[in-house]
């Protein structure tokens, strides 16, 4: 296969931790290790083998036998929670530290970039410090004194490119250390997470950069926690979870898989122990869900249709009042929207013990694409304000569009942003008569 | 760079790049000099920043380079020279131990900053590849500045002493070379140790501070019992001060025999630690 660039192969990496071992229980026992341990070290070190935390076995596997390849050209996101291996990955494909065992071929020139600015000195100049990290990138002279004006114009700092950067306000660094890291050019880019930097509009000016190095065809390994940067500028990702590969596949997927994962929900959450439902002796939940138009519980919605979110719950206690309560997120964390129960039928009403089941529905053409999640409340107000229970992200459902040409998006089928979508009614007047 | 950001399905990059294996090493493992090599511009912008930064805000900026062998030597006149009575092979004191000292100093500083490299490096070290042993290296190398300035001051000493240099300092290049092949030998040992042991960087001043008595430079080698000469000469940078007197000031302790051990010793602590510190290197980032 020619166009492979990257292959993997059953990759591990093991790191000692220190721990429990340090805590000493006696002053004797810090003394006595304070002697014994020195000669022990020494022994070892003379072996050779010098590792100070090899004294304590404890040991994790950052990484187990990942194995993966990548083609040329490819854009793949490397996702996961913090600790899933994500960074220790990287280090390993950039060569910055050895894996235990397995191995990785690398086809062509790597540039990684594992952190914008690395080996920048705040006493040198905008214009020395160029130079210098674009050597310490793996650039060559020639190749930097070509770029150097693209770069210096990038950055937007042509004013001050012969000021020492200390003098540098914390925005301009970052833009003139991304500026040099993004005029890289080898074959294969090891990015970890550099699109973290400046401001909102500098920072979608270097999202179009690294969108513009995957459409030149380079290929490029991204660690991310922007899963909309993820899912737009990558292909294909790769969910690490624990040091090991989960899912591998279409971005869009993996992303899905990741958020559902990490928040671990699902269209319908029933609480089978009662006594463990959130609540009290008043009020309890009994189960909340989903549903799309077809009466069905579902995690996918279409986004014209409309979606019901049923509150099932026990009153205990005869003649209260009570005020069901929903809240919906999206899955950048974005409060959409709260709704109270304002249905005639109960509202300031005392109610009878026995089960209900309270529902809203949020209407089809109102909510954008993507993930949502309902936390739900029971309150009152009456006699005064209580709060019965809160469960945070008790349900989640994914809005769909399938881009049929009827939905808000029209013929569009890019990236739409927002936080709702609602289908607007537009109208056009004309009037020929009327020049401009 | 022959880049192909067309559709390239002949793909032409990939046929002349090179391939990288990544996998565990075990046990002692090449030097890789290539690759070094490969990486000398990387080398260079290193020493170019060590020179740029060394003495931004300071007052006196590069005078300290001739400050402090300048000092010493006076320190060593007035203490050894004067009232001590040291003798100095027929030499004018200060300038007997300013000769040795300009040399000493080059190797202390080097060994000092090259000692500490890696760990003051740590942010690149755990964030960019690149052949770790360009970073002692070029912390060595950066004192060359103040060696060349602390030079000149001793050209001005032996005019002012009217001593011409004898035909042998043909020779100071390769005795600069041998000092600073010294310096980086321990260096490698040294650094590479710190990274798991910061004892080290305590251990430094200290190992300098008796390296310094254990070398003739604030005394003749000559004082020294014929018997204990080769002993001695194990010290590498015996030969180095020894050499510098002989080229310049044209001593007649002739250094032939204390050179060639010097010498083998310095290469053998260059290889050694070389060795050693690639050995240890694939720890460096995870340790430091």
């Amino acid at each position: 296969m020619s166009d492979l660039t990257i292959r993997v192969e059953n990759l591990s990496k093991q790191f000692h931790i220190g721990g429990k071992q340090e805590s000493y229980s006696t002053l004797r026992d810090v003394l006595a290790n304070a002697v014994t341990a020195p000669l022990r070290k020494t022994g070892r070190l003379l072996r050779g083998q010098a590792t100070a935390a090899a004294d304590l076995n404890e040991t994790i596997w950052a990484l187990k036998d990942i194995s993966f390849e990548v083609k040329k050209g490819e854009v793949v996101g490397i996702i996961g929670r913090n600790g899933a291996g994500k960074s220790t990955l990287l280090k390993v494909l950039s060569r910055i530290t050895e894996p235990t065992k397995g191995y990785a071929e690398i086809h062509g020139r790597v540039g990684s970039l594992l952190e914008v600015g690395t080996g920048f000195h705040p006493e040198l100049t905008g214009r020395e410090n160029i130079y210098l990290n674009g050597a310490i990138l793996g650039m060559k002279r020639p190749e930097i004194i070509k770029k150097f004006d693209e770069i210096v114009a990038f950055a937007e700092i042509e004013k001050f490119i012969d000021t020492p950067v200390k003098h540098y306000s914390s925005g301009m660094y970052l833009r003139l250390a991304f500026a040099v890291a993004a005029h890289l050019e080898p074959e294969i880019l090891i990015v970890d997470e550099v699109l973290a930097v400046g401001d909102a509009r500098f920072q979608k000016k270097c999202l179009n950069k690294m969108q513009d190095v995957g459409q030149e065809g380079r290929t490029v390994l991204f660690v991310s926690h922007n899963m909309a940067a993820v899912a737009r500028l990558c292909q294909r990702a790769i969910l690490l979870e624990e040091g090991m590969i989960v899912k591998d596949g279409p971005a869009n997927e993996v992303v899905r898989r990741y958020l559902s994962s990490e928040i671990d929900i699902s269209a319908i959450h029933h609480w089978d122990d009662v006594t463990k439902a959130p609540g009290d002796d008043i009020v309890r939940l009994r189960s909340v869900g989903v549903r799309d138009k077809e009466n069905q519980i579902s995690e996918s919605i279409d986004i014209r249709e409309p979606v019901w979110v049923d509150i099932e719950y026990d009153v205990l206690r005869p003649d209260q009042i009570f005020v069901p309560y929903g809240d919906v997120y999206n899955e950048e964390g974005v409060h959409v929207f709260s709704t109270f129960d304002l249905d005639p039928a109960w509202r300031r009403k005392p109610r009878p013990t026995g089960r209900y089941v309270s529902t809203f529905e949020i209407p089809g053409n109102f909510l954008s694409e993507g993930m949502f999640f309902v936390s739900l409340a029971i309150w009152t107000f009456t006699p005064h304000f209580y709060d019965y229970f809160y469960v945070h992200n008790a349900v989640s459902f994914n809005i769909i569009d399938h881009g049929d040409g009827n939905s808000a998006r029209g013929d569009y089928l890019g990236r739409m942003a927002g936080v709702v979508r609602p289908l607007l009614r537009w109208s056009t007047q004309f009037d020929p008569l009327t020049r401009p | 760079m022959g880049y192909n950001n067309q559709d390239s399905d002949a793909s032409p990059a990939l046929t002349d790049t090179p391939v990288i294996r990544i996998e565990a090493s075990r046990g002692w493992v090449s030097l890789k000099l290539r690759e070094l090599w490969e990486y000398r511009e990387l080398s260079y912008f290193l020493i170019w920043r060590d020179i740029k930064v060394r003495y931004k805000q300071t007052v006196l900026g590069a005078a300290w380079a001739i400050i402090q062998p300048f000092f010493t030597m006076v320190v060593f006149s007035l203490f050894f020279g004067q009232l001590a009575k040291i003798p100095s092979d027929g030499i004018p004191y200060p300038i007997f131990s300013y000769a040795a000292l300009v040399p000493w100093t080059f190797f202390a500083n080097g060994l000092g900053k090259a000692s500490n490299s890696l760990v003051g490096s740590s942010n690149l070290i755990k964030k960019v590849y690149f052949p770790r042993l360009a970073i002692p290296i070029a912390s060595v190398l950066s004192g060359i500045i103040d060696f060349v300035l602390s030079f000149i001051i001793l050209i001005g000493l032996m005019l002012y002493y009217g001593i011409t240099p004898t035909a042998n300092v043909v020779w100071l290049p390769f005795l600069l070379a041998l000092s600073f092949i010294i310096a980086l030998g321990v260096s490698l040992w040294l650094s590479a140790l710190n990274v798991q042991f910061r004892d080290v960087q305590y251990i430094i001043p200290f190992i300098t501070q008796l390296w310094l008595f254990a070398t003739p430079i604030a005394y003749p080698s000559s004082i020294l019992p014929y018997k204990w000469k080769t002993l001695y000469a194990m010290n590498p940078m015996v030969g180095v001060v020894e050499g510098f007197r002989w080229a310049l000031l044209g001593t007649d302790t002739a250094p032939g025999p204390i050179i060639i051990v010097s010498s083998l010793v310095a290469l053998l602590l260059l290889v050694s630690g070389a060795l050693y510190f690639r050995r240890l290197e694939k720890t460096f980032a995870d340790v430091v």
